[in-house]
């Protein structure tokens, strides 16, 4: 169902340029209420920055940009922390918003960390602190969500349960997602569509599409799109084999 | 009860550290302390322009400091000198110019040492209304800009998008330095001031393990150096500002130790 009153974030033609050079140039999109929009791209494609002109932390920008909502879940792709502060994963899940005991220890739950609660951030794994990460932006149960990579440094198995609690949030909430990933592999079953940039818009639709596209094929490679091909067909047991696809060794 | 200077320099000496205390703790966290100096600096220029003009000193501090950090803006948008050279530059320059000030103010008996460390004989009824009811509404302030503030110390970007308003909170507490520095010069002097902020605030970051405790230590740290340091100031005759200073040193290199045995334990 697409309707105007579902949208929640949309960029027309926006694009930010730096020193006489485009960072990113002519994307447009929109995330709906209860949809996950995925960006896919090399480093460098502007993915990050897309998102940021989406979310406001930048203020001049080309284009525009309508946001139809204040409740925003926020996971940044890099995040340093002064060690000078003394913080803790508690004080840390109550940065942005005031809530109650039992949706920080859900949220914390639900990204399986809620046994950290007391313990220091400078003290967390990579991996852990990701997850914490995660568990403070669903907790204050927001309308959009945008996660700029957020299951990098988690193990493989961690990451695919990450990814189907993204889905799984998203339909329980029905906030829309707005999610960064530079590999479409493993976002593929949590995604209902795919724009992939390269500075600029190089494709989009439906994640399938894709990785069907030759500009997808030529920015990822032949094998990337491949690889995409079988995964698909092992969870969706639809189509029978034809001849473009072969199995992976 | 207020009639004897002790008892006032005691007063006004407790009223500051509750506020330095809080306002301390950010100084540290986001790395503040030579914009701090820079502003305790320009108040001289302050000083001089409220004797020659017959003002209030408070105030006419807190609008100069407050136009040097407006001036410190304006020159970080329009130049490429790192940061700390244009600390420096504003903090000296605005040092010498109150300093030539006063030079040509030859008619007005200047305490110049009582400006620069203190002076607690200085401390009169007026003053202490100043720091009180200046310092209940520093806090007051701060506890209302707290949380964007404090989320932006952590991560500006996540604040911004999160819709706190980060940018709003920073001008707010640039002013709130400004009006520390204001009421708190007649005691402590305008060259220790900033010590004041971070002394008290590095001694709670050795024994405290969260912002809220953080500040809280600060304000205890606060309150026992203005002790100690007033008691000793009395006892040994020495000046008000650097005695309260040196008390906050001894308390930071205490909690040192507390440090190293926690360093232990987590072996």
């Amino acid at each position: 169902m697409r309707t105007e009153e579902n949208i929640l974030v949309k960029l027309k033609n926006a694009g930010i340029k730096q020193n006489d050079k485009w960072l990113v140039k002519g994307v447009s999109l929109e995330v709906e209420k209860g949809k996950i929009v995925t960006l896919i791209g090399p480093n460098g494609s502007g993915k990050s920055t897309t998102a940021k002109i989406a979310l406001g932390i930048y203020k001049e920008f080309e284009g525009t940009v309508e946001k139809f909502t204040n409740k925003i879940g926020y996971v940044p792709q890099k995040i340093s922390i002064d060690w000078t502060l003394p913080l803790r994963v508690a004080d840390f899940m109550v940065l942005t918003d005031d809530l109650d005991k039992g949706d920080i220890n859900e949220a914390l739950a639900l990204t399986g960390v809620d046994h950290l609660i007391d313990k220091n951030l400078g003290n967390l794994s990579g991996g852990e602190f990701q997850r914490v990460l995660l568990a403070r932006a669903i907790s204050r149960k927001p309308e959009l969500l945008v996660l700029d990579e957020p299951v990098q440094g988690v193990d493989f198995t961690g990451e695919i349960a990450l990814y189907q609690l993204i889905k799984k949030i998203s339909e329980k909430l029905n906030c829309g997602i707005l999610l960064i990933s530079h590999d479409l592999h493993t976002v593929m079953s949590a995604t209902d569509h795919v724009v992939c940039l390269n500075g600029h818009v190089c494709c989009s639709g439906s994640p399938i599409d894709v990785a069907k596209d030759k500009e997808y094929k030529a920015l990822f490679g032949e094998q990337a799109s491949q690889t995409l091909s079988i995964y698909e067909h092992k969870h969706d047991h639809v189509h029978s084999d034809d001849g473009d696809i072969k199995q992976k060794n | 009860m207020f009639d004897d200077f002790f008892i006032r320099a005691l007063f006004a000496g407790i009223g500051v550290a509750f506020v330095t205390g809080p306002l301390g703790c950010f100084v540290v966290w986001r790395r503040l302390s030579y914009f701090g100096d820079t502003l305790a600096h320009s108040a001289l220029l302050g000083v001089t322009i409220a004797f020659s003009l017959e003002f209030n000193i408070a105030l006419s501090v807190f609008i100069s400091s407050s136009v040097i950090a407006l001036f410190l803006i304006q020159l970080q948008k329009k130049t490429n000198l790192p940061g700390d050279a244009l600390l420096g530059l504003l903090a000296h320059s605005s040092l010498a110019v109150g300093l030539v000030a006063i030079g040509f103010l030859s008619f007005i008996r200047f305490d110049i040492m009582g400006l620069l460390f203190g002076d607690i004989l200085a401390v009169n009824v007026n003053d202490l209304l100043i720091i009180w009811i200046g310092g209940a509404f520093i806090l007051l302030v701060l506890k209302l800009i707290w949380k964007p503030l404090f989320a932006s110390t952590v991560n500006y970007e996540l604040a911004e998008a999160e819709g706190l308003n980060p940018d709003r909170a920073k001008a707010i507490f640039t002013l709130l330095m400004a009006a520390i520095i204001a009421i708190s010069i007649k005691m402590i002097g305008l060259l220790l001031i900033t010590g004041m902020l971070i002394i008290p605030a590095a001694f709670a970051r050795n024994i405290s393990d969260s912002p809220k405790g953080m500040v809280i230590f600060s304000i205890i740290g606060g309150l026992l150096s203005v002790f100690i340091g007033l008691f000793s100031s009395l006892n040994f005759n020495t000046p008000s500002g650097p005695s309260i200073i040196m008390a906050a040193l001894i308390l930071f290199i205490i909690s040192l130790f507390k440090i190293k045995q926690s360093i232990k334990l987590k072996n």
